[in-house]
């Protein structure tokens, strides 16, 4: 006699309904929306209702919308009215609410209260852009080193040590100058308590007395982990801006950032967003236009300013001492200038900003202030050896040289840009905030929206198709053993999905691809056991023997045949990336739930079928 | 219904030598054809740019190749992908290959024809495709050495190197196949081969598992009998877990279109070398190296043996 104990069955029953439950949510596909969120966060009912209201003045359909976490869910019953809502929808709302085209499970809601969602699908399969970006530490460092100097400048100043010059080399040292080793000594006493993360020494180059300044390991690490994660929170509030559904931005290593943004096209827009490292800063101008074309064209530039080209053709000098730098920036938008109707940014400064701004303005109505727009650019480069090498661009350009006529406070105008798109473009980098470190997309995949659908496609057919042979096989050759290997086949399946979906795992198409070779190996385990109890029974055992013989001492060999399978999947885990990954833990999952399947559940079922005939004459196997 | 005869008794082991033969001759063609034509590695390892983009009506490639010339794209590759409306554009890293090169390339096409449709574009860095592919090679490590320690502590050491050569064989002749057919190296295959690492180990398990058994069980015979036996009674289970799997990868081949070709292919062709090894190679291999009844009986087992060869003559 085969019987399982009461709690073996309710558990493979338990199992089994759990597994439906959480698979359940994938087989409603996905209907398309429109998400609506806040800049500052916290969306609200009352934006929702008016988005609501817009679209019924409008007489566009919607399904449903809902406000769930940090943005509300408008739902459409087809693409059509989706793409004609999202104009409607951004221009009753304004600029403050960020519109995304979304897809959003249909499943309905009882089930995504409970917490079953569908499978989250790759970009592989969804469409849309990934990339890998490596944040310049190098820069990072040198950046900090600035504004170091800077601090300095003004602590040496305010000492009275009168120094020559002050600056920081390309070996990421600074290098302080004085007219005496005397102020020398004494600026080194004073300076060291005040920098804890530099190291101060001091030299003599050229027989004149320097200060030498290099960061400490510590230093360093705390500006890498603060470069990297102001990057972060940076590359966060610009993909807010794109308006992107969904999007992921996470760390990789220890100075990569990963960016997935499903459903982007326009690829390069999105680049120039993310990698731009656009920042402004205002100088006050120094001398006349004469002393900028005659240090342009000498070479020899006053110690106290810094030769720069404008935009608009010709030199221009600017003092070396910034007025206020991007950082400041709280708010920026983007315009028409009121006087001249070309394109203008409206910049908001935080507090201390607009107090620097209001001292150095005030202090110098009717001189001349410079707007700076400084990118960085970093392009990798191989040489003949095959040796990377980096080349780092700046561009540093004037847009605009304006006269001060008053005292600016917290809130003014740029003007002296190309293009109202470039207005935006500024105005949104400004707001979003400045990376602290350059970075260079190391690695892009883009997938068009109908390459995913494929994907899909090819491989749901191919799941289907190898489903569908391995069971016919089945049935074939084992029969009644045969339909049992096939439902704890389809039980598989519907397992792995469940898992992937209550992981909330990325579903990627080489995922699918570790799904449809599990549909092939799992049957390896019951084809193990149905073999084994065929031989016992040709040994000579009773029907009830063997099918108990076959399922016990085929276990032994189950779990060492998939431990070793087990541990290749780990290592992709642990190793792969992407997609990869996706096709490790598919298959990590598939081992698990074969073993489950291929053991408890199939036996609870034979047992089912046989278990209770006392006096069974055969199996059909 | 048998795939293979229940009551076989096949000599394999007897043929071994045959086997090993096949087995060098192999190793050989998979050694030369890598240390001389090498592997056509993909762009996640080498770096550079890959679009792919549609053209519905069907894509004219030779106006595709002179736009790319014209566009001053010279090292530019461009073929058909999978079917007439495909086209597959590949630049090599260049000098200044960095993120843009894929933006001009696409813009410059976009530029020629109205109604392309962007598929899919790739760029990778040189300095990330070198990383990439020191993982895949690290990652093959620690898989072998994890099934050489597992397989060693649960079975045998002997076991263990038989088990691993077979391993190693069955990854370098498929390899070998690869480098032979020209086929793209990429994640995906790499992928495969890991895959495979854990399929063609699962397929000489199960044999290792029944030798086990038998040292235990069958008191008399010379170990290539027993080892016979073994290999015999698991043949059923071997040709019908290999025809289910392969199965499955023949139906990633047929539907899974261009992207997982290269995997699906890999994966069948493994799949049929690894169950020719499972049962020669990691066997045979073992056998030769000396694998004697002792190694796999248990504590108490071994005792009594050694008392009934005490007391025998």
């Amino acid at each position: 006699m085969n019987r399982y104990p009461l709690w073996k069955n309710l558990i493979v029953v338990v199992v089994v309904l759990v597994g439906l439950f959480y698979a359940l949510p994938n087989f409603f596909g996905e209907e398309p929306a429109l998400q609506i969120s806040k800049r500052d966060g916290g969306m609200e009912q009352a934006a929702l209702s008016e988005a609501q209201s817009a679209l019924r003045a409008a007489g566009i359909e919607y399904s449903r919308a809902d406000l769930q976490d940090d943005s509300g869910l408008i739902r459409f019953n087809s693409t059509d009215d989706q793409l004609e809502a999202v104009d409607v929808v951004r221009a009753a709302l304004g600029g403050d609410y960020p519109v995304a085209l979304n897809l959003a499970p249909a499943a309905p809601t009882w089930l995504t209260d409970l917490g079953a969602l569908p499978m989250y699908l790759g970009l592989d399969l969804r469409g849309g852009v990934h990339f890998l970006m490596q944040v310049d530490m190098g820069a990072a460092v040198n950046t900090a080193l600035d504004r170091r100097v800077d601090g300095m400048r003004a602590d040496l100043r305010g000492e009275r040590l009168r120094y020559v010059s002050a600056e920081v080399t390309d070996e990421q040292r600074i290098q302080v100058r004085f007219r005496d080793a005397e102020s020398r000594d004494q600026a080194i006493d004073q300076l060291t308590a005040d920098y804890e993360d530099l190291e101060f020494d001091s030299a003599e180059i050229d027989g004149e007395p320097y200060l030498t300044a290099t960061m400490t390991e510590e230093g360093v690490e705390t500006e890498r982990r603060a470069a990297l994660e102001q990057n972060i929170t940076t590359l966060r509030n610009r993909v807010n801006e794109l308006g992107v559904a969904e999007p992921l931005i996470q760390q990789q290593g220890d100075s990569r950032i990963v960016v997935e943004l499903p459903g982007i096209q326009d690829t390069v827009r999105a680049k120039e967003i993310l990698g731009a490292t656009a920042t402004l800063e205002f100088r006050l101008v120094h001398g006349s236009p004469a002393d900028w074309v005659d240090a342009d064209e000498s070479g020899s530039v006053p110690p106290q300013a810094r030769l720069y080209q404008r935009r608009d053709g010709g030199p221009v000098l600017l003092k070396r001492q910034v007025i206020v730098t991007g950082d400041r920036v709280t708010g920026a938008s983007s315009g028409f200038d009121q006087d001249s109707g070309s394109p203008a940014v409206f910049v908001n400064l935080d507090s201390q900003g607009a107090r620097r701004m209001a001292d150095i303005t005030g202090d110098n109505i009717g001189q001349q202030m410079g707007v700076v727009f400084i990118e960085n650019r970093i392009d990798t480069k191989v040489d003949e050896d095959g040796k990377l090498s980096e080349e780092k661009k700046l561009v540093e350009e004037v847009i605009n040289v304006a006269t001060i006529r008053d005292q600016l406070a917290n809130r003014f105008q740029i003007t002296g840009l190309d293009s109202s798109q470039e207005a935006r473009d500024l105005s949104l980098l400004l707001r979003a905030g400045a990376l602290r470190a350059p970075m260079d997309i190391v690695e892009e995949r883009t997938v068009g929206p109908s390459l995913g659908a494929e994907n899909i496609q090819a491989g749901v057919n191919a799941a289907i198709l190898g489903f569908v042979l391995v069971s016919i096989f089945m049935m074939i050759y084992y029969r009644v053993f045969g339909v049992i290997a096939v439902v704890a086949l389809v039980t598989n399946l519907i397992l792995i999905v469940a898992v992937l979906s209550m992981l909330q795992a990325t579903l990627t198409l080489p995922g699918i691809a570790g799904i449809v070779l599990t549909v092939g190996m799992a049957v390896d385990a019951n084809v193990l056991i149905f073999e084994r109890i065929r031989e016992e029974l040709r040994n000579g055992m009773t029907p009830h023997a063997a099918m108990k013989a076959g399922y016990e001492r085929a276990f032994g060999t189950i779990l060492d045949a998939n431990i070793t399978t087990l541990l290749a999947a780990l290592a992709l885990f642990a190793f792969g990336t992407g997609p990869v990954k996706g096709f490790a833990v598919t298959l990590s999952i598939g081992i698990l739930a074969s073993v489950f399947t291929a053991v408890m559940l199939s036996r609870a079922l034979a047992n089912l079928v046989y278990g209770r005939q006392a006096r069974l004459k055969g199996l059909s196997i | 219904m048998n795939v293979f005869p229940a009551d076989a008794r096949f000599d394999f082991f007897g043929k071994r030598y045959f086997a090993y033969a096949l087995s060098a001759a192999l190793l050989l063609v998979a050694v030369g054809s890598l240390a001389t034509k090498g592997l056509n590695l993909g762009l996640d390892f080498t770096g550079g740019v890959v679009i792919e983009l549609g053209y519905p009506g069907g894509a004219d490639i030779d106006a595709v190749r002179e736009t790319l010339d014209a566009q001053g794209f010279d090292q530019a590759v461009a073929q058909l992908f999978g079917s007439s409306e495909s086209v597959m554009i590949r630049l090599p890293p260049t000098d200044d290959s960095h993120g843009r090169l894929a933006d001009e390339l696409l813009i410059a096409m976009q530029s020629e024809t109205d109604d392309v449709e962007m598929r899919r574009v790739e760029y990778v860095g040189p300095a990330v495709g070198k990383e990439l592919f020191n993982a895949g090679g690290l990652a093959l490590l620690v898989v072998l050495a994890g099934i050489l320690v597992y397989v060693g502590f649960r079975f045998q050491v002997r076991l263990a190197g038989g088990a691993i050569l077979a391993l190693a064989h069955d990854l370098v002749v498929v390899l070998g196949i690869v480098s032979l057919l020209g086929l793209r190296f990429d994640l995906t295959v790499l992928a495969a081969f890991l895959a495979l690492a854990g399929y063609s180990i699962n397929d000489t398990i199960v044999v290792f598992d029944r030798i086990r058994e038998n040292f235990q069980k069958m008191r008399k015979g010379t170990e290539k009998e027993v080892m016979n036996a073994s290999v015999n009674q698991t043949m059923s289970r071997t040709v019908i877990t290999s025809g289910t799997t392969f199965l499955t990868a023949l139906a990633l081949f047929v539907f899974g279109g261009e992207a997982l070709y290269g995997f699906s292919l890999t994966l069948l062709l493994g799949i049929a070398i690894g169950t020719f090894s499972s049962i020669y190679v990691a066997s045979a291999v073992s056998l030769d190296m000396g694998l004697k009844r002792q190694d796999l009986l248990k504590i108490d087992d071994k005792e009594r043996l050694k008392q009934a060869e005490d007391s025998a003559p």
